[in-house]
């Protein structure tokens, strides 16, 4: 029985995990999006390029938190495996 | 295959030492001894390349800080170089073999803490104790949870955007690597006879191959993540100096 639980706490884990990284599709969508914004803003105006560039990347690490979180939330749950306590 | 966090040195009853404490000793004092070295003898009109390099990486500091912080903060300089050269430096120090202090969130926790320290005092200095306090209340008196969240979740994001980052690229080319073990191992054991049996331990697909992928995960994304935590850090104390 102790076997049984542990199993099924493991794959809750697990699947909990893959879905977790759903949300890696956002950030995907959100950081192409503001690339191709930068491309256009950088073919109409080519001489700010550098500005477009540092702009563009800050604005894309900012929107990559959402995934950094679902990645966290990933590793916790396979690496860590804090439900495994709670039995 | 194995994912482990940074080496214990040493432990015992109320303390441990991990080795990316250690790590991050070593990178401290390299930077520190590259400063002395590039520094030694400086001439008004300079004749070596060293004087070259020195007066270029700190005019590229002024100007970063200059652009972004305006000119009222051009003291701010040799904090944000120093930000900019530990976390690349650390990051980097992966290259050489060693785990890389950034993969451990103690690191990067350490650091988000002592910014975020300096954007509370700027917030302070801004708006007075009392209008800082205030500004919890803002728009609402109800939103007071909600506000406190969000000032937590300052130094927690930077901290886990730059962690997630490098234990992201360090789990991947963990994969890859055991991946592309498996495969070879797959591949050559297929060859029939004495030769199949004595191949199939030879990893030949791990050589080379994962160094493509280390050039991103471990350059690209180590000088990206350092320029993102040092403009994040700029930006919050001039966003908080201005009330």
């Amino acid at each position: 029985m102790e076997e049984l639980s542990r199993a099924i706490v493991l794959a809750g884990s697990a699947i909990g995990a893959g879905i977790a990284m759903i949300a890696g599709l956002g950030p995907g969508i959100g950081e192409g999006f503001a690339a191709g914004k930068a491309l256009e803003a950088i073919g109409r105006q080519p001489e700010a390029k550098s500005d477009i560039t540092s702009t563009m990347i800050l604005g894309i690490a900012l929107s990559e938190t959402t995934g950094i979180y679902s990645f966290i939330i990933a590793l916790l749950l396979v690496m860590v495996n804090p439900l495994i306590g709670r039995l | 295959m194995e994912v482990n966090g940074a080496k214990i040195i040493y432990q015992n009853d109320w303390f441990f030492l991990s080795g990316s404490v250690v790590t991050t000793w070593i990178v401290m004092a390299v930077i520190t001894l590259l400063c002395i070295f590039l520094t030694r003898n400086l001439k008004v009109h300079p004749t070596g390349k060293r004087q070259v390099i020195a007066e270029f990486l700190v005019n590229a500091a002024n100007n970063l800080v200059k652009n972004n912080m305006g000119e009222r903060f051009s003291y701010y300089a040799p904090l944000a170089a120093a930000v900019l050269a530990i976390s690349v430096c650390s990051s980097l120090s992966s290259l050489l073999g060693a785990f890389p202090p950034t993969g451990d969130f103690s690191t990067v926790l350490g650091w988000a803490l002592v910014i975020f320290t300096l954007i509370t005092y700027w917030k302070i200095k801004a708006s007075g104790f009392g209008g800082y306090l205030k500004g919890y209340l803002q728009p609402v008196a109800v939103l007071l949870p909600i506000n406190i969240i969000s000032e937590a979740m300052t130094p927690m994001s930077m901290a886990f955007r730059h962690f997630g980052n490098i234990a992201s690229g360090m789990i991947i080319s963990m994969l890859v690597y055991s991946a592309l073990g498996a495969l070879s191992s797959t591949v050559l054991g297929a060859i029939p006879g004495a030769v199949g049996q004595l191949l199939q331990n030879v990893p030949i697909f791990q050589v080379g191959i994962p160094a493509i992928l280390s050039v991103y995960f471990d350059l690209f994304s180590s000088c990206i993540q350092a320029f993102i935590f040092c403009m994040l850090m700029m930006v919050n104390i001039k966003l908080a100096s201005e009330g």
